[in-house]
């Protein structure tokens, strides 16, 4: 993992030169601004960081960050992510996605670098549409979704990020949203600190395609009611004046939402992401209904576990450590190794 | 009893029998002893897909040829000599190889009417004269290596299954081979038991001494050692010979070494010699596709590494798309494709060249690379320095099409001294190259070789972003302007039509041939032994051999016009005579087998014969 070095960076610092090019309005202009606002804290120089993605309206996120960068191949930026991310542990790597182009085209990729806890930081930007090849379905849409190739509602069951990530043993697992940058970035920061896959699905508007799909959740009439914002070792309650709170109900697998007035404050669950355990955190990702209500934001699991790398490293360490003499020599003895003969 | 001693100048031995007798290892025994003394060797393994196919069926016989001789020779023998056969579905499956008068030795104890049965013969070929052509020497095996196991202290199953090393022992002392390396070699495999290293040793000395005292074996044959050049050798197959060959690129580079892949038959024996050599500080990845494996491999190229992915046919097929990425991001990548029979699944331990057409055009858009092809097993590991070399200086992807022919066989490998080899030394971009001094252009190419900087992330100053989109030229940012895009096309196709590779060189020893025979990869061995057999015969033929498809060898216009005719045989439909065609517009003429089983140069011979007399 890259180290922090003492650097005076600021946001500007981390603006490439090309022009922006996402639509007026889109989510994506206010995520890259926190992005870039929030890297210089990392302290990590700007050539020391890479962000690769795939392809989308969200992968274009490398070619404005003016730091190294690769926009790739749809669906394949965690497999060409985790060969630069393995072999070269001084960098910090940085996936930008999409929800088709992580959970779609791209979905074995991205839960085999969580199941082995590839050292990248993955930023899933979810509109819940494919924007960039003009609004189809995308495996975040809703059941029944109507867009130009489901013109009588889309037959497709959704994926709920959150769950397929804890599903594939993902060490980190938050949830944010575009519009708040305070949120953002502190949820940035805890992805940025933790060792191993931090994924983090950043709820985006694509005001083309999908406009107000989170609407509910941003809505200063609506959002307390509909947002659960997620405190390490806070008791879970929300509405404007905590009238709801979650609980584990006994026999039950899951947690539930209740109204706070009825539950002995004893029994309210307090948030523990480090729980090793990922059911809690599953149960969690699996509060919000269709309509939004009780979507938790914030880090759902953070927990320690080797990373790939670090273990991939370790085998090679070893391995060279026992080695003796030159390169050369060594190829020289493999060369020899087995059975040989000479002819003189 | 005294035997005599027959002198040879080349024997061709099969040994088959059922997947769970051994005789791979049987086959690889006896030509390390073969190796130890000196003769020039040639292998050729033939096994089933499955693992485990039904015991005593005709699906489930392995083989394993050898062939081995006085001699420099060029491929692993057309028909064998000697037939071991260790049941009757071993004998049915190769009979048909066999010439009239060659020795067969059967495990009479495996002819039962239940195992005849099984292979559908009605009669016991044993006894009803069907074999009187041949010598036939039946030997009760399984029997024998029982009893010379009876004092042993070995399950009846363990004592059972070492009836190939009696098989090897009796071979061993027909061949007068020496067979210290194999007493070496079962202790080490069985170190741990070594109850059975005393029983497998026990089996082979039963073997060699029923030969000695049987009056069935009258005869004892020698083949002197061949006349080779000096130095140290070792026996090495062509996936063997590639992985150290990958290694060395690494040593010679001085780069990391990074492996993507995920197992397919023929390949993954690169991927399993490769995990092993982590002290050359190279990192091997089982990845979760095939697609994941180049892209990982592509990610550390972009970091610094020599990045490589291991696969076959289909597994190209699947990497295509992230190919042409690393056509468009100008990065090193090295390919392997150890092809099999296709298309589709197809059968996946038999021999095809049919990926050629893939390798050369089977992208999207206009997305050239280089591509090597190896002509033997131990010429694998060359084959894999130059397309590490062409990847690094040219900093472009290379195919390597390797088959299974060439990377299950095997042959005697003069070892090449390490400071021989080419030095892959690369500079990485470390400072701007604008003239401004201050900018960087990830697309300034060098004059010489035309590649791109290779700027890896960690380099202060030259931050810069890459990908899919077209770039412009020099400043490499994402450009939609038509003339931009011809002519970065042309430039991506020019570079790679520029790489400069040797001439093809032309073997006409009397420099009278009128006919060429052209062909690349792994059909060198048969195509090499027909044309001796043809000159022998004084009919005069050339050869030439491509080792790079693209480019191809500046002089292979001219070499092509200088002939009355040129033969292309390939184990294909047509594939390099279809180039060859578009390219020179040379009539030449195809000869293809798509067979799985590589070219006999018996075949090739009589194919050649009629086009050398008839024109
Ligand atoms: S299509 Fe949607 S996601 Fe894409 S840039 Fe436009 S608003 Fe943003």
């Amino acid at each position: 993992m890259a180290e922090p070095v003492a650097l005076k960076l600021t946001q500007k610092d981390f603006k490439s030169d090309q022009e922006v090019r996402w639509c007026p309005g889109c989510g994506d202009y206010a995520i890259l601004a926190a992005v870039q606002s929030f890297m210089p804290e990392l302290r990590i120089p700007r050539e020391r960081t890479v962000f690769v993605s795939g392809i989308g309206c969200s992968s274009r996120f490398p070619y404005y960050m003016n730091t190294y960068g690769m926009h790739s191949i749809h669906g394949r930026a965690p497999a060409i992510a985790t060969g630069l991310s393995v072999s070269r542990p001084d960098l910090s790597v940085w996936v930008v996605t999409g929800d088709g182009d992580a959970l779609s085209i791209g979905g074995n990729h991205l839960i085999h670098a969580l199941r082995r806890n590839v050292n990248l930081k993955i930023l899933l930007f979810n509109n819940r549409i494919y924007g960039l090849t003009k609004g189809q379905y995308s495996p975040t849409s809703e059941l029944g979704k109507i867009t130009k190739s489901t013109p009588v509602g889309s037959a497709d069951s959704p994926f709920n990020p959150l769950s397929l990530a804890l599903g594939a043993e993902a060490t980190f697992v938050a949830r944010t949203i575009d519009s708040d940058r305070k949120h953002l970035q502190s949820v940035l920061r805890a992805a940025a600190e933790h060792q191993g896959s931090a994924f983090v699905e950043i709820y985006q508007n694509c005001n083309i395609f999908n406009d107000g799909a989170f609407e509910t959740l941003k809505d200063p009439s609506t959002r307390d009611e509909y947002l659960i914002r997620l405190e390490h070792r806070q008791p879970i309650t929300f509405g404007a004046d905590g009238q709801r709170c979650v609980v584990h109900p006994p026999g039950g697998f899951g947690l539930e939402v209740r109204e706070t007035a009825s539950v002995d404050p004893a029994d309210i669950v307090v948030h523990d992401a480090t729980v090793a355990e990922p059911a809690y955190a599953f149960a969690l990702s699996r509060l919000p209904g269709l309509d939004l209500r009780n979507t938790p934001i914030g880090v759902l699991r953070q927990v320690e576990r080797s990373s790939y790398d670090e273990r991939v490293r370790e085998q090679t360490d070893s391995a060279k450590a026992k080695a003796t003499g030159t390169p050369e020599e060594q190829l020289a003895g493999l060369l020899t190794s087995g059975d040989t003969w000479t002819i003189l | 009893m005294t035997k005599q001693v027959r002198q040879l100048d080349r024997v061709v031995i099969r040994f088959a029998g059922d997947s769970g007798d051994g005789m791979q290892l049987t086959g690889d025994r006896f030509t390390s002893e073969t190796a130890q003394l000196g003769n020039d060797i040639s292998t050729l393994p033939n096994f089933p897909a499955e693992i485990r196919a039904p015991a005593g069926t005709l699906p489930g016989v392995s083989s394993f040829q050898v062939h081995f001789a006085d001699y420099d020779i060029l491929t692993p023998g057309d028909a064998p000599n000697v037939l071991v056969a260790m049941n009757p579905a071993a004998l049915k499956a190769n009979i048909g190889d066999l010439p009239r008068g060659a020795d067969i030795i059967v495990n009479t104890d495996e002819f039962t009417k239940r195992n005849l049965t099984k292979v559908g013969y009605a009669a016991n070929p044993l006894e009803d004269g069907s074999l009187d052509g041949y010598a036939l020497h039946p030997v009760a095996l399984t029997a024998m290596t029982i009893g010379a196991l009876a004092d042993h202290d070995v399950s009846k199953k363990d004592a059972e299954r070492a009836k190939n090393m009696f098989a090897l022992g009796l071979l061993s002392w027909m061949y007068s081979r020496p067979y210290e390396s194999t007493i070496r070699f079962l202790e080490r495999k069985f170190a741990a038991r070594p109850e059975l290293v005393a029983a497998n040793i026990a089996a082979f000395k039963a073997g060699w001494n029923f030969g000695e005292t049987t009056e069935d074996f009258g005869v004892r044959y020698e083949v002197k050692p061949a006349k080779m050049s000096p130095g140290t050798y070792r026996n090495i197959t062509g996936n063997q010979a590639l992985s150290l060959g990958l290694v060395a690129a690494g040593v010679r580079s001085g780069l990391p070494v990074f492996l993507g892949a995920y197992p397919i038959t023929p390949a993954s024996d690169i991927l399993h010699e490769l995990s092993k050599h982590k002290r050359f500080g190279v990192t091997t990845m089982q990845a979760e596709d095939e697609i994941a494996a180049i892209g990982a491999a592509l990610g550390a190229s972009y970091g610094g590494s020599l990045g490589i992915t291991t696969t076959s046919g289909p597994g190209v097929a699947l990497k295509g798309e992230t190919i042409s990425l690393a056509v468009a991001l100008e990065l090193p990548l090295v390919v392997i494709d150890v092809q099999r029979a296709g298309p589709s699944t197809g059968m996946p331990t038999k021999t095809e060249q049919a990926d050629l057409n893939m390798a050369l055009f089977g992208r999207h858009g206009e997305a050239p690379v280089a591509v090597v092809a190896p002509r033997s097993p131990s010429d694998c590991f060359f084959a894999a320095i130059e397309a590490a070399r062409i990847a690094l200086t040219y900093r472009t992807p290379v195919i390597l099409l390797s088959d299974n022919y060439v990377a299950n066989g095997s042959e005697p490998w003069l070892l090449p001294e390490v400071d021989s080899l080419p030095d892959l030394r690369v500079e990485f971009a470390t400072e701007p190259n604008g003239d401004d001094g201050k900018t960087f252009l990830p697309y300034l190419r060098d004059p010489v070789t035309m590649a791109r900087p290779w700027a890896i992330p960690g380099t202060p100053g030259l931050e810069h972003r890459i990908g899919g989109l077209e770039k412009a030229d020099k400043t490499g940012d994402i450009s939609y302007d038509p003339a931009n895009h011809d002519f970065m096309v042309r430039t991506r196709a020019a570079r790679i039509e520029a790489i400069p590779v040797p001439d093809v060189e032309v073997e006409d020893p009397d420099g009278d041939a009128r006919t060429l025979v052209l062909g690349w990869g792994s059909t060198y061995g048969p195509i090499g032994a027909a044309c001796r057999a043809l000159r022998q015969r004084g009919l005069p033929v050339a050869q030439a051999h491509l080792r790079h498809l693209s480019p191809m060898p500046a002089n292979l216009g001219d070499v092509l016009k200088a002939y009355d005719r040129v033969v292309v045989p390939e184990m294909n439909l047509g594939q390099l005579a279809h180039v060859i065609r578009g390219r020179y517009l040379v009539d030449a003429i195809p000869y293809n087998q798509v067979s799985g089983l590589p070219f006999t140069a018996a075949k090739l011979e009589s194919m050649l014969e009629e086009v050398v007399k008839n024109g």
